[in-house]
């Protein structure tokens, strides 16, 4: 197709286009205007049902816990996927890095400014992220945010070059593990509620008193298996691509 | 709307705008993660503090460590592809 009958093209497509999306913004709602029914019902049957004072959790973990099952198993198969993908292209070379020495690493060029900021973010990033899944229910969190930021911990020694000490100090086989003990458990506390109350991932546990750090039934428990599985999930996604470049260095690939 | 707000807004419009009009893989991964930064400063002006957190750590952790991953292996597979066609000398 030459520019000319391209230019045709937009002159035609164009103004209707536009005349679309006009016509469409003109039927908007006012800044702030709120129609969701469903929303208010949230915020009036969660704090006082529930005894949970944050409604995203709730509604992930209460009203929509049988949709946050298949969104953690969405995870939980991608992160298979990347690993299996990737795996496929390298080969038996786990000898290797058991060989490795203490100095050799991935990112070289790191500073020791680099090397005493990545330890300070280690402890206060995984404190932070055990903060965000126990308190799931009570602050703004929960259990994916407080896993992404739980797996940035470890991520940080490898802002100071050490991907290898990364790897010893979680391992592929425990990632995994960590991973799928964590979707498990989200599964299985679904099964307790089946056993207990008789309907899967229903609330069998007190609900305790709003504001409290045991509170709002079984809301906490799939905070933390959520916040497992995450982290497991990340930490092996970044591991998985980290290995191909360092593969890739030693001219593996 | 409140002037935070506004502000807010233009801020993501600015760097979305950069993000689409850079060239350059790797600048584009970091003004992605300042883009990032600006959805995040955006949610939690909007009162969305749980979508905040999950965009700041996605945005500024977890999407850049695999991009820069990849664009590492594509330069270091597009090297080995020039050394392997210049002629043995």
């Amino acid at each position: 197709m030459s520019r000319r009958v391209r230019l045709l093209l937009l002159a035609c497509a164009g103004p209707g286009f536009l005349a679309v999306l006009v016509i469409g913004l003109r039927g908007l709602p006012d800044f702030g205007d709120f129609h969701g029914a469903y929303g208010l019902l949230v915020d009036r049957i969660e704090p006082s049902l529930r005894h949970a004072t944050d409604l995203v959790t709730a509604l992930n973990f209460d009203l929509r816990a049988f949709d946050t099952l298949g969104e953690e198993f969405i995870l939980f198969a991608s992160v298979a996927g990347v690993a299996l993908l990737l795996r496929h292209l390298r080969d038996v070379d786990e000898e290797l890095d058991r060989r490795r020495t203490r100095e050799d690493h991935s990112f070289a060029g790191a500073s020791d400014s680099l090397r005493v900021m990545s330890l300070i973010l280690i402890p206060l990033l995984v404190s932070l992220g055990v903060y965000l899944v126990l308190h799931g229910a009570l602050t703004p969190g929960g259990g994916f945010q407080a896993g992404v930021v739980c797996a940035a911990g470890p991520l940080s020694v490898l802002l100071a070059g050490r991907y290898l000490a990364l790897k010893r100090a979680a391992p592929e086989w425990a990632l995994e593990a960590v991973d799928s003990l964590g979707a498990a458990a989200y599964a299985l506390i679904g099964l307790g509620g089946l056993i207990f109350a008789g309907i899967y991932l229903k609330n069998f546990l007190p609900y305790g008193s709003s504001g409290h750090l045991l509170s709002a039934g079984m809301m906490p428990l799939n905070s933390i298996a959520v916040g497992i599985e995450v982290t497991g999930a990340f930490l092996l996604t970044w591991t998985e691509f980290l290995d191909q470049d360092l593969l890739a260095q030693r001219g593996r690939l | 709307m409140t002037g935070l707000q506004a502000a807010a807004l233009l801020v993501v419009v600015v760097t979305g705008t950069a993000v689409a009009l850079l060239s350059d893989p790797l600048r584009q991964t970091l003004v992605l993660a300042i883009f990032g930064f600006a959805l995040t400063l955006l949610f939690f002006v909007f009162q969305a503090p749980d979508v905040a957190l999950s965009e700041l750590v996605v945005s500024g952790v977890g999407l850049p460590v695999i991009i820069l991953a990849a664009l590492r292996k594509v330069a270091q597979q597009s090297a080995r592809r020039e050394r392997q066609e210049e002629p043995e000398e």
